[in-house]
């Protein structure tokens, strides 16, 4: 299992958000579908719990990788996007101590890979490097704190590589020595490039910084000249590092090259750049290609001197930077290509006049790749120059350092690890230029980084190499460059005009102006998400960041596999006549859900994508990716989609301020769930939603506006256009294509529509044993279906775990509890700064200090952050030797901190209710961040009632009840078998109660399962195991008379035929069933060519000549269903009558089969059924509830059904030789048993669960379960799934050792009470007890919620909520109004 | 002596599981409301009694904000029905004694709707402001 870091320390982040706040990534927000930004740093919601964070982070940026010196380049830039130049260049400067320096001269090797170049051009970073800096005076940088080393190291050349190394000793703790053999620092940066590109403030400014650090500088000391690798060792230097740079320029090699007038490229600019002497000529030759010739003639040309650089190769072969080339010709510079020096033409005085060239022309590439130049024989040419001056290459002068152990390669340079810089003299380190040849000025700031961290090691005794690594290509996962980024040309820095330039040594590039680099900053794309920036490390005061978690991988050792890995929404984007990409208000059903949500993009506000105006006709289109195989793959019904859609417009009309006009274009409106044919009526009648049955045809932009519009085609073949503000697409449910592979892995199968595949008989169990499966990863389902799943898959779980349960499980200590009921209130008060989140508001001392004036306050302090562990611990030593009994703490929020210090308490030997929080924070500081007088005032009165509450809080009592491990399961058909054998395979005793003579109820009348299974096998070998399980105890012709006790505790008396037995059990499961509906219409019962559902499943198994002889069957759908007598949809009905259509058609293709339905409720996979059988020739004709069919029977016996055909608008007469009803499932006299377990009943007469969407099998009295067709019709899968279901529930109940009862819950004083009963009534938990004997009510406390409603009904006030008496209530109504009095008497008195 | 802007009292009764958790929600997103409320949690909203309120008005209150979980989302499952009921016979009480009913609200707060809850006592507050003083406060 592999786990994703998420970069905090969850145990310490206090979810204040300074960390969001700061954060300068934004990204599109996933939790709200894109439709928002959220910050790099984010909760995923608002209400998440644990109130933590998470950050995004992808590999570095390709800018941040590529650097050589590991500068993070994204961070700075994002920190110069928030205008935090300080920042920014704190954090260049972890790595790099020049930024002015490197942000001019550098040639940003980092541009180059910037992914920003995909789009338009790579985002300026040098230029805002160099910004930054510019902004920033180093002085105000924090200086770097850490411990002094007293070890000394010599750095031999103050060159960037020699800085960066100092620098990085520096930060460590070291005071190095850096030698330098010129007059001042700063290597080829002061020696070798012009000023007009480096001024020299820029470089002096920061050599200043460095040596400010505690850098000793020597100048004018000179390796080999003044002293030698020994004498430095000699003196007590523990390391050395050699930067010497390359400073000495090859020569021509040709004739006259000693004469007067020829001066070396490097040695010419260092004797500008110094201000030494220097005659320069007028005329000048350059030989070379690369900067340095480019550099020697724009400073001769500033000089007035007429310049030629003579270039062996041509303009592309030339090393020089193309920009710098073009500045050279634009100054005036002339360049003579394909010409290599012959000879130095001089005088008779020596000095030059000349310079006699050789033509060339290019030959065959060379082992650089470059052309070989190859003179012309013959063509010679001579230059009438006054200086010539050669630049074709630095080498390094490096004296003796060969005979001082230092290895040198063949190309003149010092060699050293590539992966420390160590050389071959122990404790000498080298990089930079003598090491690389001449080469770029933050390749050697690198070359100093990492020889600084070798020494520190080397010094330490520490392996050198130990997690190093040599820098590799460039590659990562990075963000996806948004779709709609728009292209935005990078800013052009300003520069000298021209004809300023030539004349003086002004620099020429001018930086950006602000606007332009927060512009610039802005076009990053922020490739690796997080920046790294570091200022979310830098707020959080709780110390809660970890940048350095990295992903882990776990191995578990588990029995059984649970897959809850649910579906994807389908995207629309896919299929392009719906426009969902183009028209900003086309939406998806999601991002509607996510509209109307409080956390949503507009806090709420029905407002539409394009112009946040508010819509004021909004339509729904169905199916959208749903029974659909022509722009998806996908032919099923995603069964969710209608219900979610009619919640969707009533929502939005509950949401819309004005007149909301709200459509929904369906095929069939498919609600077949509990209570969802009511919600459909309510709609269209109450709320007035319109349903309009009809195919879309296209869907169109209206010009000039952000509407859209639909035009339909109408049942009756009108074709109509109607416009509206905002389209939503009710979007299907897919599997992700991902799944696929996680199926792969845990070797399942996956069938139809890539959906796991399982059997009716066994819904959650995959192919694989032992691996369950539930949810819509299984088939696309709702809520209540995916619950009830969930649950069966956890029974299925652990009846193949049941040996090993408990095994793994810890208990918890003990603490004995110190007895205080004869003390009186001692209380200890901690008020809470939570870092600056309380603080920086509310007047966290003054709190403290009045809470010490209250009364019973013992002691008061205030923390740094109350949660934290070691305040626990100081809470548990204030008690204990202050002998506090009592604790408030005034901080966050009991709803997420309650818990953690009552176990603090609890620790320390208090009872754990004798705590109180006063919320000064979520519901103070947070939310009166500009009255701080307000907040404190406020916060004030909050402690004040909470010491007032607690000191009225005596210590409650908590209780175990012992629990009865045994279930009562009552009906045997399949979900109450199937329940009881979930109780006994999880080894709990059983008893099954059932009314009749036999085990399995109306299975035994069905066939097939929908999916071809035949149910007769499964049926008998599940009577079989019932019957056969040694823990299963079966009543038949039995039922419940009489039920004692509660949950963990009931004893029902079941009586068979007269005889009484008492069984004890600590749950109960009512799995009762239902019944086919028996109408009075469509001759049923007067014509044997009249049969019900199960009726024609019988006459099929047993060829009963009716049907099998019968030319034309017809099916009437919905007889009795979704009328006003029975407003439900009985769910199976639609999918049952297309089963035994395609049963009729398999027996006789000739058959003529019509199917009359309402709707076509084939929800799930069953839609391919119904596709089949219209593939395979039924008819299906719609009908309406005002226009019922007809039957009348014909003289020959057979009969005739009219109905209305709604497309041709005619009526249909249809002479069929069987008639089959598909007819309501009922449920009978179910009242006495829900009167007995006190369990409630819906109006339609079924058992009323919990909660219809989150507790599908629970009632609200504990202990008592529901299953099967008594709780909904429903298929067999699904009354298996809930029977499991509810086994695994009551199961929870079993495996319990004991209910823990007591602690927040009411108690009536018997005393006091009249036994008027006005409690019994409102205790949803029917938790109160009338007992008649004494004439008043009593609580049971273990089926107590702690509510407290029955409290506040009681007229007598003698019902107490512990924790909420009313004389606690009273208590804080009082204090909080306290002041007031106060002032009314002072105000009377004066 | 220059007249202190009234500064209204308000005690907020909000039940654990919706209303006071939109009110820490208000806090996490930062949403500012003015300071005169004085909150006492209490388990479900259904556990508010017409004393309690009235406690209130008699020590002075200037309003009393009762919160719950939307109709169908209480907790208890049906706590909030006992609420409304209260509620409404509570301020047809008030109004018998020629006490303003509207110093007694009730609103429904799910959660998740910190905004919500922010803008009814913003508006609370505001109306009672400029309803003044609670005369009972006088007599208190
Ligand atoms: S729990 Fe919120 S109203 Fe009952």
């Amino acid at each position: 299992m592999a786990q994703e870091p998420r970069f905090i320390d969850t145990t310490k982040c206090t979810g204040c958000g300074a960390c969001t706040d700061v954060c300068p990534v934004e990204l599109p927000n996933e939790f709200n579908l894109g439709l928002d930004a959220v910050k790099a740093i984010n909760r995923l919601y608002s209400q998440a719990i644990p109130s933590t964070f998470v950050i995004k982070k992808y590999d570095r940026a390709p800018c941040t990788l590529t650097c050589p010196a590991g500068i993070n380049v994204q961070g700075y830039v994002q920190l110069i996007k928030l205008g935090k130049y300080k920042e920014a260049v704190q954090l260049i400067m972890e790595r790099l101590p020049l930024p002015g320096v490197l942000g001019r001269i550098c040639p940003h090797p980092c541009e180059e890979q910037c992914r920003r170049r995909e789009l338009d051009e790579a985002v300026a970073i040098c230029a805002l490097k160099r910004f930054a800096a510019d902004q920033v005076n180093l002085a105000d940088l924090a200086p770097p704190l850490s411990e002094a080393r007293p070890e000394r190291i010599a750095i031999i050349g103050s060159g960037p590589a020699g800085l960066a190394c100092a620098y990085h000793l520096a930060l460590r703790g070291y005071r190095p020595t850096i030698f330098e053999a010129l007059e001042k620092p700063g290597g080829m940066l002061r020696v070798g490039i012009p000023d007009y590109r480096l001024p020299k403030e820029v470089l002096d400014r920061e050599i200043d910084y460095i040596l400010g650090l505690g850098v000793e500088l020597k100048t004018g000391a000179a390796l080999g000249r003044d002293f030698s690798l020994d004498d430095l060792f000699d003196q007590g230097f523990k390391a050395v590092f050699l930067g010497l740079g390359c400073h000495v320029g090859r020569p021509l090699g040709i004739p006259g090259e000693e004469a007067k007038g020829v001066i070396q490229g490097v040695e010419f600019l260092r004797k500008i750049n110094l201000g030494e002497p220097l005659e320069v000529g007028k005329k000048l030759a350059v030989i070379g290609g690369g900067n340095v010739a480019i550099d020697v003639a724009c400073t001769a040309r500033r000089l007035g001197s007429q310049v030629t650089i003579v270039y062996r190769r041509s303009r592309e072969e030339m090393p020089a930077f193309h920009h710098e080339i073009e500045q050279a010709l634009c100054e005036g510079v002339e360049i003579v290509y394909l010409a290599a020096p012959l000879e130095v033409v001089t005088d008779g005085a020596g000095r030059v006049t000349g310079l006699k060239c050789q033509k060339m022309e290019l030959g065959e590439p060379d082992e650089s790749g470059r052309r070989r130049p190859v003179p012309i024989p013959g063509a010679e040419f001579e230059l009438a120059v006054d200086m010539v001056v050669p630049a074709i290459g630095q080498s390094a002068a490096l004296g003796a350092l060969a005979e001082w152990g230092v290895n040198i390669s063949r190309r003149g340079t010092i060699e050293v690890d590539e992966l420390t810089y160590q050389t071959s003299r122990e404790g000498v380190f080298a990089a930079g230029d003598v090491h690389t040849g001449p080469w770029i000025a933050i390749e050697a700031v690198r070359g100093g980084i990492e020889a600084a961290e070798s020494i520190d090691r080397y010094l330490r005794g520490a392996d050198l190499a130990e997690g190093r690594e040599v820098k590799r290509e460039v590659q990562g996962h990075w963000r996806e460059i948004p779709k709609d980024e728009k292209i935005r040309p990078r800013e052009v820095m300003p520069t000298l005009p021209p004809e300023q330039t030539c004349a003086c040594f002004d620099e020429i590039a001018l930086g950006f102006n602000e606007a332009q680099a927060l512009a610039e900053a802005a076009r990053c794309l922020n490739c690796g998400v997080c920046s790294e920036c570091m200022e979310c490390v830098r707020v959080c005061e709780a110390g809660a960041i970890d940048h350095a978690q990295k992903p882990q991988t776990h191995a578990l050792k588990v029995g059984a596999v649970i897959v809850a890995s649910g579906f994807k929404p389908y995207d629309p984007s896919k299929y392009t006549a719906y426009h969902y990409t183009a028209y900003p208000n086309v939406i998806t059903s999601m991002e509607f859900e996510r509209i109307l949500a409080a956390g949503g993009p507009f806090g709420g506000h029905l407002v539409r994508p394009s112009d946040h105006k508010e819509p004021a006709k909004i339509a729904w289109l169905q199916c959208v990716g749903s029974r659909d195989l022509h722009h998806c793959d996908n032919s099923y019904c995603s069964s969710v989609c209608c219900m979610y859609a009619i919640k969707e417009a009533i929502i939005a009309k509950e949401h819309s301020h004005g007149p909301l006009d709200t459509a929904i274009f369906f095929m069939d409106m498919r609600t077949p769930g509990k209570e969802f044919e009511k919600y459909y009526w309510r709609a269209r009648d109450e709320f007035g939603v319109r349903f309009i049955r009809s195919r879309v045809h296209s869907v169109d932009p209206v010009a000039g506006s952000d509407d859209v519009a639909i035009t339909y085609l109408r049942e009756d073949g009108q074709l109509i256009t109607e416009v509206f503000d905002l389209v939503v697409l009710s979007v299907g449910l897919e599997v992700d294509a991902g799944l696929k592979e996680l199926a792969k892995a845990l070797q399942i199968e996956l069938g139809e529509g890539n959906f796991v595949k399982t059997s009716c008989f066994t819904p959650v169990s995959a192919s694989r044993e032992g691996i369950y499966v539930c949810g819509a990863f299984q088939a696309p389902k709702d809520i209540p279906e995916s619950v009830m799943e969930a649950s069966a898959a956890a029974a299925a779980a652990a009846e193949l775990l049941a040996p090993a349960r408990g095994t793994l499980a810890k208990t918890k200590p003990e603490f004995p509890e110190r007895d205080v009921s004869q003390e009186p209130p001692r209380i200890g008060v901690f008020v809470c700064h939570c870092g600056i989140n309380i603080a920086s508001v509310v007047d966290v001392e003054a709190v403290r200090d009045y809470a010490a004036t209250l009364p019973y306050v013992e002691h008061v302090e205030t923390t740094l952050f109350a949660c934290s562990q070691d305040t626990q611990k100081l809470i548990k030593e204030r008690i204990r030797e202050l002998q506090l009994n009592r604790i408030v703490v005034a901080s966050c929020t009991p709803r997420t901190h309650e818990p953690t210090f009552q176990e603090t308490i609890k620790e320390a030997g208090l009872n754990k209710y004798l705590f109180e929080m006063a919320n000064i924070r979520d519901q103070g500081a947070w939310v009166h961040a500009h009255d701080p007088e307000g907040a404190t005032k406020r916060a004030k009165d909050q402690v004040r009632m909470a010491v007032a509450k607690v000191a009225l809080q005596p210590p409650l009592k908590e209780f175990d009840l012992p629990v009865t491990k045994a279930g009562l399961v009552i009906g045997g058909g399949v979900a109450g078998m199937e329940a009881a054998l979930g109780l006994a395979g999880q080894g709990f005793k059983t008893y099954l109660v059932e009314k009749k003579d036999f085990l399995g109820g109306h299975a035994r009348k069905l066939n097939r399962t929908w999916t071809g299974e035949p149910v007769a096998p499964y049926l008998e070998d599940l009577v079989k195991r019932v019957e056969s399980h040694p823990l299963i105890e079966v009543f038949l012709n039995s039922e419940v008379t009489k039920v004692k006790g509660f949950v963990g505790n009931f004893v029902s008396t079941v009586d068979t035929q007269g005889r009484e037995t008492e069984v004890q059990h600590g749950a109960v499961i009512i799995a009762t069933g239902g019944h086919s509906f028996k109408p009075t219409e469509y001759l049923y019962g007067q014509n044997p060519r009249v049969l019900l559902s199960l009726e024609m499943d019988q006459a099929l198994r047993e060829k009963n000549p009716v049907v099998t002889q019968a030319k034309t069957a017809v099916f009437i759908q919905c007889v009795g269903s979704r009328e006003p007598d029975r407003p439900y949809c009985s769910r199976v009905c639609c999918t049952h009558s297309v089963e035994s259509a395609l049963a009729l058609k398999q027996l006789n293709p000739d058959m003529e089969v019509f199917i009359l339905y309402r709707d076509m409720r084939t929800y799930g996979l069953r839609e391919n059924l119904y596709k089949e059988a219209r593939e395979k020739g039924v008819i299906f004709v719609r009908y309406d509830l005002e226009n019922k069919p007809r039957v009348e029977a014909l003289e020959d016996g057979r009969l005739k059904v009219s109905v209305i055909d709604h497309i041709l608008g005619i009526p249909l007469n249809i002479t069929a030789d069987v008639l089959g009803l598909a007819t309501a499932i009922v449920v009978k006299d179910q009242e006495p048993l829900a009167a007995l377990y006190k369990v409630p009943l819906t109006s339609d007469g079924f058992f009323l669960e919990a909660h219809m969407k989150l507790r599908p099998v629970d009632f609200a009295t504990d202990g008592v379960f529901i299953a099967g067709l008594a709780h909904y019709p429903k298929p067999l899968e699904e009354a298996i799934a809930q029977a499991k279901a509810a086994a695994s529930r009551a199961a929870l109940v079993l495996s319990q050792d004991a209910i823990r009862a007591g602690g927040v819950v009411a108690e009536i004083d018997p005393v006091l009470c009249v036994g008027c009963q006005a409690c019994v009534g409102v205790c949803p938990f029917g938790a109160i007890e009338y007992k008649e004997r004494e004439d008043v009510c009593e609580v049971n406390q273990a089926l107590c919620k702690g509510c407290g409603t029955c409290a506040a009904n009681c007229p007598s006030e003698c019902i107490t909520l512990f924790g909420f008496s009313h004389r606690q209530i009273y208590a804080q109504v009082d204090e909080a109004l306290a002041d007031l009095e106060e002032a009314l008497e002072e105000a009377a008195g004066a | 002596m220059a007249e202190k802007e009234f500064e209204p009292k308000i005690i907020g009764f909000f039940c654990n599981w919706c209303t006071y958790a939109s009110a820490d929600l208000a806090g996490i997103s930062r949403l500012q409301y003015p300071p005169n409320i004085r909150v006492i949690r209490v388990m479900c909203s259904g556990s508010i009694s017409p004393h309690h309120v009235l406690r209130a008005f008699q020590k002075g209150a200037d309003g009393v904000l009762i919160g719950g979980c939307h109709i169908g989302d209480c907790h208890y499952l049906r706590g909030n029905y006992m609420t409304i009921k209260r509620v409404r016979f509570l301020q047809d009480l008030l109004k018998f004694t020629g006490f303003e009913p509207e110093r007694l609200h009730l609103e429904w707060i799910s959660a998740a709707e910190a905004p919500k809850f922010a803008e009814v006592v913003r508006k609370f507050t505001e109306k009672i402001r400029k309803m003044g003083p609670s005369r009972l406060k006088q007599a208190a």
